[in-house]
């Protein structure tokens, strides 16, 4: 059974790690956008 | 789609619940390898899941290349056909086939692939495919350290190993590998033709995963032979359960490459508005 909860946890341990990355990059998009809206006014 | 997001985000969370219930609950028990068996509800979703996504980076990176010039893309467009026409015929023809392998799937598979082909065509521009191209082949490699960490995990307690260098595994290493070299290089290259040469290089890794697929077919591996085709067989409840977690983890990786997808394109604007700012003068004058 540990292997077994090892491994679907892993999974999602690994899932969840990727998506952190994308919602960082997307946060810090959104700032470097707001920069540039707030350069041009 | 923006706003069916949300919706969308909940409806995959609650049905990957119901598949994680179904496979640690609903689903009957192996008589050999007792509960450790149900790893393979995770492991084997994740690779067909990666596989297909790997075969979308293939198709894009091949329309990127070729989309560059009309000529090459209407040669493109013709080969396509023909090798779709051509595999449906030869599925008719070309006896004998592998055991469990009917001339009907194969013309399905050869048919789904050409419009796939047609269909990433219509709906995604040059610059879009390889936009695509990047994400397919990012949450691919995600899909494929997720079989790459089940697998030894099952591994272990029934061979008594973690890893064995068999064709299957090893051909599996080989594929992540040629994937992560690809985002390696569309990392750090800063030339002007790193989308071309990661295009290339994703044309050439494509060619491992027919090579992963059939290996436990051509070869006689340590790895467990096909459950499904291929001459193995697998109790109609575990294929169930198998089935719908391969559902629950397509959704779930439509969702993670629709996000990434428009994280990447939004990061291309600000990258092209921060060039041209930096052309422009004060004033609105180029330099």
């Amino acid at each position: 059974m540990t292997f077994l909860y090892a491994a679907y946890t892993l999974t999602w341990v690994i899932h969840i790690l990727y998506l952190i990355t994308v919602v960082r990059r997307y946060s810090r998009l959104k700032r470097e956008v707001s920069e540039l809206i707030r350069k041009k006014t | 789609m923006k706003k069916a997001f949300p919706i969308l985000a909940i409806l995959t969370a609650a049905f990957l619940s119901y598949a994680c219930y179904e496979a640690l609950v609903v689903a009957p028990r192996e008589q050999t390898m007792g509960d450790v068996q149900r790893i393979f509800y995770y492991h084997v979703p994740s690779a067909w899941t990666a596989f297909l996504l790997f075969a979308i980076n293939f198709i894009a990176s091949i329309q990127y290349l070729v989309r560059r010039n009309r000529k090459s893309d209407q040669i493109a467009n013709w080969i396509v056909i023909g090798v779709g026409v051509l595999t449906s015929i030869g599925a008719y023809v070309v006896r004998p086939l592998p055991q469990d392998v009917y001339p009907s799937s194969i013309v399905t598979t050869a048919l789904a692939i050409v419009g796939l082909y047609f269909l990433i065509r219509k709906l995604f521009s040059e610059q879009a495919t390889d936009i695509l191209a990047l994400t397919t082949a990012e949450v691919g490699v995600v899909f494929c350290t997720v079989v790459l960490v089940t697998g030894p995990l099952w591994a272990r307690p029934v061979w008594g190993i973690w890893w064995t260098w068999d064709v299957r595994l090893t051909s599996t290493l080989v594929l992540w590998l040629i994937y992560v070299s690809y985002l390696v290089l569309r990392r750090f290259s800063t030339s002007g033709q790193t989308p071309v040469l990661a295009a290339a290089l994703a044309v050439f890794g494509a060619l491992d995963v027919p090579l992963v697929y059939f290996s436990i077919w051509i070869f006689r591996t340590q790895h467990p032979q096909p459950v499904i085709g291929g001459g193995g067989s697998i109790d109609p409840r575990m294929l169930h359960v198998l089935l719908i977690n391969w559902l629950a983890f397509l959704c779930f990786a439509f969702l993670v490459c629709w996000s990434r997808y428009h994280v990447e394109k939004l990061q291309r604007e600000v990258e092209e508005t921060q060039a041209l700012e930096a052309l422009l003068e004060p004033g609105g004058n180029v330099r």
